[in-house]
């Protein structure tokens, strides 16, 4: 082996084994780096109890209520679900049937008490024409029996 | 007959011949930016169509996207030259790690200063603490690190080898970067475009895009071997050949 050799097998070995520490520390620490948790985990119990944590997921469509300046709506994951209340304004992007983000406190009953809202944008990007031919689309599949 | 046709690669590792070379390549490289750029910003801001959720806002990821693709891939180049630095002794490998590193922390301060004021209308929020955000962070941090640690270090030699290695241990962040959306729960919304889906973005928004990343590509290039240029200035200047230049005559 050439001395050139010898170092570059030296840094290859540094660098797999640098990628191993790596990947072992981050699975470790899987739970603590995820932003949020979704409504099966906090259904499951899985959330923490007595302190603030964010829920991800849908926002459940015809679920969205205001009372006076407090909105009150649902977050899914499709599977299970979890009720939340928030007193504030909701970002533009904050619609039915999307995504959003909300951070607070579980309450005993089982309720959310939201301090922040963020809106969870998807990597879709659409034209407007084209988003109203879609939409106009599935209303009319809708209307069909 | 065929030995004298192929190009001896090897010659440009010397600074000494790639000092003219590059000199050659620099105003390619400035043209491709700006006819890239110019074609890219007219897609972007004049014929890609409005987007149906977020309005124009859309538009900074003609900036934020080319910015966040170019922040981790110099970063990968710098690891490679400074790994080929550390294993062959060239010295111009050193020196273009130092030329390409304030060029990626420039990338990767778009890439997070963009995605702020993008996140403040969209999501509600200039910035949250998810795995692609932070992760993002520690590359510019990293690229910060490398440029200081070699700054510090007054023997070029030396510092180029702490600098190599610090890169090559900050390697491990770019596929953390590339995945984290994948991974782990993130505000941050997957790739749009991906080596293994069809992009999911309307074709002349993701014409657009590209054409601004191949503009960013070129400036990149172009501004790096203008770095790398007065490096070899600064390093090689007790030298012969470089006493005999034209430009350092005058």
């Amino acid at each position: 082996m050439r001395p050139w050799q010898k170092r570059a097998a030296i840094i290859g070995g540094g660098l797999a084994a640098l990628g191993v520490a790596a990947a072992l520390a981050l699975n470790a620490l899987n739970s603590n780096i995820a932003l949020y948790v979704t409504p099966s985990e906090v259904v499951a119990g899985k959330a923490p109890q007595g302190q603030a944590f964010r829920i991800g997921g849908l926002v459940k469509e015809g679920s969205l209520k205001r009372d006076n300046l407090t909105a009150h709506f649902v977050v899914t994951d499709t599977v299970k679900e979890v009720p939340v209340a928030y007193t504030g304004i909701l970002p533009d992007l904050f619609k039915e049937g999307k995504g959003a983000v909300v951070q607070g406190k579980l309450g005993p009953d089982g309720s959310f008490v939201a301090s922040e809202v963020l809106a969870k944008h998807d990597e879709n990007y659409t034209p407007k024409e084209a988003q109203q031919a879609i939409d106009k689309a599935q209303a009319a599949a809708k209307g069909k029996p | 007959m065929k030995e004298n046709k192929l190009i001896h690669w090897f010659k440009y590792a010397s600074p000494q011949s790639f000092y003219p070379l590059a000199g050659k390549m620099i105003p390619w490289f400035w043209a491709l930016t700006a006819v890239f750029g110019l074609s890219g910003l007219w897609l972007s801001f004049f014929v890609a169509p409005t987007d149906a959720v977020q309005g124009d806002g859309y538009r900074i990821i003609f900036i934020h996207v080319p910015a966040s693709w170019m922040s981790m891939f110099i970063y990968i180049v710098m690891a490679c030259w400074a790994g080929l630095g550390l294993a062959l002794n060239t010295r111009l490998s050193g020196m273009m790690a130092q030329a390409l590193a304030p060029t990626g922390a420039l990338m990767a301060f778009l890439s997070l200063w963009t995605g702020a004021f993008w996140g403040k209308p969209m999501w509600g929020t200039w910035w949250v603490w998810d795995a692609r955000l932070t992760s993002e962070l520690i590359l510019f941090f990293l690229y910060l690190g490398f440029i200081a640690l070699q700054a510090a270090i007054d023997d070029a030699r030396r510092a180029d080898k702490a600098g190599a290695i610090l890169a090559l241990v900050g390697v491990v962040n770019v596929p953390i970067i590339y995945f984290s959306v994948k991974w782990w729960n993130t505000l941050h919304q997957g790739s749009s475009v991906s080596l293994n889906k069809s992009p999911t973005m309307a074709a002349t928004m993701l014409w657009g895009m590209l054409l601004m990343a191949l503009c960013f590509w070129m400036y990149s290039i172009a501004v790096a071997l203008m770095r790398v240029r007065a490096i070899i200035l600064e390093r090689e200047t007790h030298t012969e050949w470089i006493k005999d230049l034209a430009e350092v005559k005058q």
